[in-house]
């Protein structure tokens, strides 16, 4: 496939969103247990802000992609078949969601509204936060099934497609709010930190998995199949056009195996290997830069190893253009 | 229920593209606006089509067999391209099974091209909405037509009746009557998407005949051995009356 810029931006922009709220929502029930100290209202505020700039990004980006995007309002009427219709749904609720929670700390409307067993007090970003983890939660979901749903395309067609969007969104999220709170001086780094390395760890198994997975099957069908002629030396000495058309730009990458192996290595560097390193040495030598600087390479890598989603991807319909006479 | 659908004869097909021309002109000049092309008379020009005639070559040459294939959306009964569709503008219609887009519902995500195998939709660069093959809606519904004009205008164009049009669910209909006689098959019957559209194969008609059937020789009556005439020709005596 053809990789699009407009959505490599979406996923990875959003999914660094969807995991900078994550990591928020956990530190506040880190804090309401008392395995951390209580942050400001300020910090949950100031991050929600900062996932939804990320959200926004990432929808502003995806308009891009439309040919009509004033019509993508319609986009929200097939949520019962397209998981593509299910996003456009979930994206803006877990907006919604994620910019009250960060409202609601900002007016600091944080005193509990009742107490469970009188140990557990319950505020309103309480409970806005978990609906906005399950809305999070969701919206992986739907953007990888967006891939994975597409059973002709194989290399995207499994679980591990899933899997791959949740833990680099949540890896990447976590790694900004290490960096988030490094710029805001906060005791959070180490916190959030192991969190991000987990994730990335995480990652690295399920997007290493996928990765030895699509070098390995072949297409269910071949040219036989795809014309239904059965003989063994088949070629083809037309498409039916001198020039181009969509079938040959959108569904073919038209790079090299030395540049896709480049883009391999530099992803599989840049989204696993440097930032944990850069976050190891950041907790070593306290500095208040390196979880910025590994937020930013994991980021990049990010777009990196989408770029490189994309062009893993065979169609079958490219059986029909493999050669012009 | 209905399953309009064309049957198109790989056997007889010469790959001539009149039916590309023809859908072209007349899906281009209806009511659902322009099939645009870009740079069509500069370099590398590319535009909209709904039909492609491809050709593939089979064997080494000398020894070898062309085959041309027109390719177009296959109607599938059940088709991977409506589901995905965000917004509804993708649907097979109830009454006759034709895959159709609505042009204005379209947000041209191009998602439902992904979900095709056949790659069989293409995007229109100027109205920036997806586009593929109607089997010649306008045509086939319109009842002012006299019944032999409402059919696709790539099987009025076909020169060699490669192009057959009709319901696969009516066991009698010419399609079904071809698909069942003549060896009638689905493309990529792996991915179970039932595509209405059928091909027939190459089929060539031979018959052996041997040499010993050619000559009697074990004719107990000698037929052939004609009597030989008698002398001087024939009389009316030697004739029978």
């Amino acid at each position: 496939m053809h990789p699009a810029f407009s959505v490599i931006f979406l996923t990875t922009l959003i999914g660094a969103g969807q995991g900078l709220f994550l990591a928020l929502y956990t530190g506040q029930l880190y804090s309401l247990a008392n395995l951390l100290p209580v942050q400001s209202d300020h910090f949950y505020s100031l991050g929600s802000l900062a996932a939804l700039a990320l959200l926004i990004g990432g929808l502003v980006a995806s308009i891009f992609h439309l040919g009509r995007p004033e019509r993508a309002w319609r986009a929200a009427t097939q949520w019962r078949t397209s998981w593509l219709s299910r996003e456009v749904i979930v994206l803006p609720a877990a907006m919604g969601l994620i910019f009250f929670y960060g409202l609601f700390h900002y007016l600091g409307w944080t005193d509990p509204l009742f107490v469970i067993s009188q140990t557990l007090p319950v505020d309103i970003t309480l409970i806005i936060g978990a609906l906005g983890t399950l809305a999070t939660f969701l919206l992986f979901l739907c953007t990888a099934m967006i891939y994975a749903s597409l059973r002709f395309i194989k290399a995207w067609h499994s679980p591990l497609t899933v899997a791959n969007f949740l833990f680099l969104g949540v890896a990447s999220g976590f790694m900004l709010a290490a960096a988030f709170s490094a710029y805001l001086g906060i005791n959070l780094v180490a916190f959030y930190g192991t969190w991000a390395v987990i994730a990335t760890l995480l990652g690295a198994i399920t997007r290493g998995i996928s990765l030895y997975r699509n070098t390995r099957f072949r297409c269910k069908v071949d040219l036989k199949s795809a014309i239904g002629v059965h003989h063994s030396d088949l070629h083809q000495k037309a498409q039916g056009f001198m020039g181009g058309s969509f079938n040959t730009r959108e569904f073919f990458h038209g790079k090299s195996d030395g540049f896709l192996r480049a883009v391999r290595y530099g992803f599989l560097l840049m989204v696993f290997v440097l930032p944990v390193v850069l976050i190891v040495l950041a907790y070593v030598l306290e500095s208040a830069r390196l979880p910025m600087v590994a937020f930013a390479i994991q980021y990049l890598g990010l777009v990196l190893e989408r770029y490189h989603f994309f062009t893993e991807a065979k169609h079958p319909q490219n059986l029909y253009y493999q050669s012009m006479a | 229920m209905t399953q309009l659908a064309l049957v198109i004869d790989l056997n007889v097909c010469v790959g001539c593209h009149a039916c590309v021309t023809s859908c072209k002109e007349w899906n281009t000049s209806g009511w659902a606006g322009p099939m645009t092309d870009q740079r069509a008379y500069d370099e590398d020009p590319t535009g909209t089509f709904f039909n492609r005639v491809q050709t593939y070559e089979a064997g080494v040459f000398p020894h070898t067999e062309t085959y041309h294939f027109p390719k177009s959306c296959l109607h599938c009964e059940d088709p991977p391209c409506v589901p995905v569709c965000p917004t509804g503008a993708s649907y097979k219609r109830e009454d006759n099974g034709v895959v159709l887009v609505d042009y204005d519902k379209c947000i041209g995500c191009k998602y439902c091209s992904w979900a095709c195998p056949y790659g069989a939709r293409e995007i229109d660069e100027k109205q920036r909405v997806m586009k593929k093959c109607t089997l010649c809606i306008d045509r086939i519904t319109d009842m002012t037509l006299p019944e032999s004009q409402r059919k696709p205008a790539c099987v009025l164009a076909c020169p060699t009746n490669a192009r057959l049009f009709g319901d696969v669910h009516d066991p009698n209909s010419v399609v079904s009557v071809a698909i069942r006689e003549e060896g009638g098959y689905p493309l990529q019957p792996e991915w179970g998407t039932k595509p209405a559209n059928h091909y027939l194969p190459r089929r060539k008609t031979r018959i052996q005949i041997h040499e010993d059937e050619l000559v009697r020789a074990d004719n107990p009556l000698k037929k052939e051995q004609l009597p030989s005439l008698p002398e001087g020709g024939e009389t009316l005596d030697d004739v029978a009356w």
